[in-house]
């Protein structure tokens, strides 16, 4: 187990090594120029060439990737165009907020998505089946900003029990802070929800119907331990993997989020930077949430290990 | 009385095409350390009567009428909290299939132990105790090693062992066994029959044995009902079946074992069976019966008594010893 965790991280560094070339040259080769950004409209070409000098952007390009790897390596962001200020205190500072979002968002759609799709499936061809099935389109369908906005008209304007946007971080009011992550982490959670839901339905009904399943009600089991252990059990696998998946779509889902709810988030913190052609924010950014994926692709790969003996012993037995 | 009495058990079940009559008025009873065999071609009914007793068939489309009665009670009208008490305890089934009727998330230790802290209300770890001993009472070698080990680490016949281990964990009244050899090379069949043999003699559990190999039927069981289309159709200890066969379909049954084939050749019964969506009033054998006359196809002939503890369906009942 160990040796395939170590495996994995080695095959990581790979994968973010790989993200920083992307990102380098990907942001490099959009029209625009971050100089001329960061001077204003009415500048002369001298003030732009300074500009251009002090952040090292007059360099060819190898020799500016080599400046980035090496700073990036120790710790070093580099500063915001924008503001000036080092890159890894923004950062610092936006993505627990995105954390605490992406994570209620789970939870909303873990609980919502998991528990529908067990009932759907136990009740499979009744009403609540039916209930589950439709909402689940519905979530699949509708836009996050379309929820997002119907969400703040109804909740905040209409009926007046929460607030519409804005953010108050935990530790200053932890009460506001969730009054406040309500409305935005069900909304990035809906869409998440109905794709779990599904996903969830499909592999219990499958579950259901095993004759393992037979076995534990020929033993007198309960309802509740044959469906809740028996059958949920071998459909966990399946859950876990579209959780992983679905991860890009969570975090792309919180650029949008962030912006509808006017939560100061890493989401909006990317908007806001490729919009100002923010080199050393986007790269820190994009190399930051490539990070997060690996890193929760990982934990996926170990939890199905867990989930999955037959997965754990083949492991074991080629390393 | 019996141990278990099933009396005009008819079951159906509702499908797309209409109800599908699987099982017809069958009446049987089993006595204490009894192994009694239900035999008949795939679809006959047989796997259906047997698990209509601890009411494992889906609930929501099965339809069922009749009577089954173990030690007098009566089970098919029992709330579903009291039925939990009897599957597993009571009554305990070894299914067919030893690959997939085992959780291949949980070791095969978890899965004996789990019926055991069920219903003898024992601790996790007397639980594993009792399960280790099972193992090695169905004979699997190393039973302590094999308790941490999940069901894909087992062969075909060590998995057969181990739902035999499951189902007689609580020393079961009755043991229901669908076809638990068919999975399994020849070599170990006659390993597992060998276990059941010996449960019966030292716990008393009465068995039934659904199979369409005669040459099991022949080896373990003491009576054996033939079942053709939902209906018995003969019914006689082992010894006075073999010796006599009433039925023609019986008799069709015993020429198409491989033992009785001539010139390398095995007699096979010529026809199909009837569907089961229609029953007109005639012997459903008729089409396929090289007996066949005019009254079979006039009338449903009874099941009768024939001999001493040997009934049989037919109008024109052959081999009288």
């Amino acid at each position: 187990m160990l040796w395939f965790i170590l495996r994995r991280c080695g095959s990581a560094v790979i994968v973010l090594f790989m993200g920083s070339v992307l990102i380098f040259l990907g942001i490099r080769a959009l029209p625009g120029d971050p100089a001329t950004v960061m001077a204003g409209d009415e500048a002369s070409p001298a003030v732009v060439a300074a500009i251009r000098q002090e952040f090292g952007l007059d360099k060819p390009l190898p020799a500016q990737y080599l400046d980035y790897v090496t700073q990036t390596l120790t710790g070093n962001f580099g500063r915001s165009t924008q503001d000036q200020l080092p890159v890894i205190d923004i950062i610092a500072q936006r993505l627990p907020v995105t954390l605490e979002l992406s994570a209620l968002a789970m939870l909303v759609a873990i609980v919502i998505g998991v528990g529908a799709g067990i009932v759907a499936a136990v009740r499979r061809g009744r009403t609540a089946d039916y209930v589950a099935t439709g909402f689940g389109l519905a979530g699949l369908s509708v836009p996050h900003f379309w929820l997002g906005l119907l969400g703040i008209l109804l909740f905040a304007v209409t009926w007046r029990v929460l607030p519409a946007s804005g953010y108050v971080p935990f530790s200053e009011d932890p009460a506001q802070n969730l009054q406040r992550m309500i409305l935005p982490s069900l909304v990035l959670g809906a869409g998440f929800a109905a794709i779990l839901m599904r996903q969830t339905r499909s592999a219990m009904l499958g579950a259901l119907s095993a004759d393992y399943v037979r076995t534990a009600r020929s033993k007198g089991l309960s309802e509740t331990k044959v469906v809740g252990a028996h059958a949920l059990r071998n459909s966990l696998t399946t859950v876990v993997t579209v959780l992983g998946l679905q991860l890009g779509a969570l975090i792309s889902g919180a650029v949008v989020t962030e912006q509808i709810f006017v939560i100061p988030g890493f989401g909006k913190l990317t908007v806001d930077a490729v919009l100002t052609r923010n080199y050393p924010v986007i790269q820190a950014v994009v190399l930051v949430t490539v990070a997060g994926y690996v890193l929760v692709n990982l934990l996926v790969d170990v939890a199905y290990a867990f989930l999955n003996p037959r997965i754990r012993l083949s492991g074991a037995r080629h390393d | 009385m019996s141990l278990l009495e099933i009396t005009d058990l008819s079951v159906g079940f509702d499908t797309e095409d209409g109800l599908v009559q699987a099982v017809r008025d069958i009446s049987l009873t089993l006595d204490e350390g009894e192994i009694l065999a239900l035999c008949g071609e795939s679809g006959c009914g047989k796997s259906v009567t047997a698990m209509s007793v601890p009411r494992l068939l889906p609930p929501d489309t099965t339809r069922l009428s009749g009577s089954v009665k173990l030690d007098g009670r009566e089970l098919t009208t029992l709330p579903e909290a009291e039925m939990r008490q009897v599957r597993g305890k009571s009554v305990s089934v070894v299914f067919q299939e030893p690959m997939t009727s085992l959780n291949p998330s949980f070791t095969v230790g978890y899965q004996i132990a789990e019926v055991l802290r069920r219903h003898e209300k024992l601790s996790r770890r007397d639980a594993d105790r009792r399960a280790t001993e099972l193992l090695e009472l169905v004979g699997i070698p190393a039973a302590a090693r094999r308790m941490k080990e999940y069901p894909h680490q087992l062969s075909g016949g060590m998995r057969q062992r181990v739902m035999i281990a499951i189902a007689v964990a609580c020393q079961p009244r009755v043991l229901i066994a669908d076809e638990p050899t068919t999975a399994l090379d020849v070599t170990i069949q006659a390993g597992v029959l060998d276990v059941f043999r010996d449960l019966r003699d030292r716990l008393g559990t009465a068995i039934i044995l659904i199979t369409h190999d005669l040459g099991v039927v022949a080896d373990i069981a003491d009576r054996a009902v033939v079942m053709y289309a939902g209906r018995a159709v003969e019914q006689a200890t082992v010894a006075e079946l073999f010796a006599a066969p009433r039925h023609p379909y019986t008799l069709g049954l015993m020429n198409a074992l491989p033992s009785a084939a001539v010139d390398g050749r095995l007699a096979e019964i010529p026809g199909m069976v009837p569907s089961p969506l229609s029953d007109p009033d005639e012997c459903a054998f008729h089409d396929r019966c090289p007996r066949v006359q005019t009254d079979c196809r006039m009338s449903r002939p009874p099941l009768v008594r024939q001999g001493e503890e040997h009934l049989a369906a037919c109008f024109h009942p052959g081999g009288q010893s």
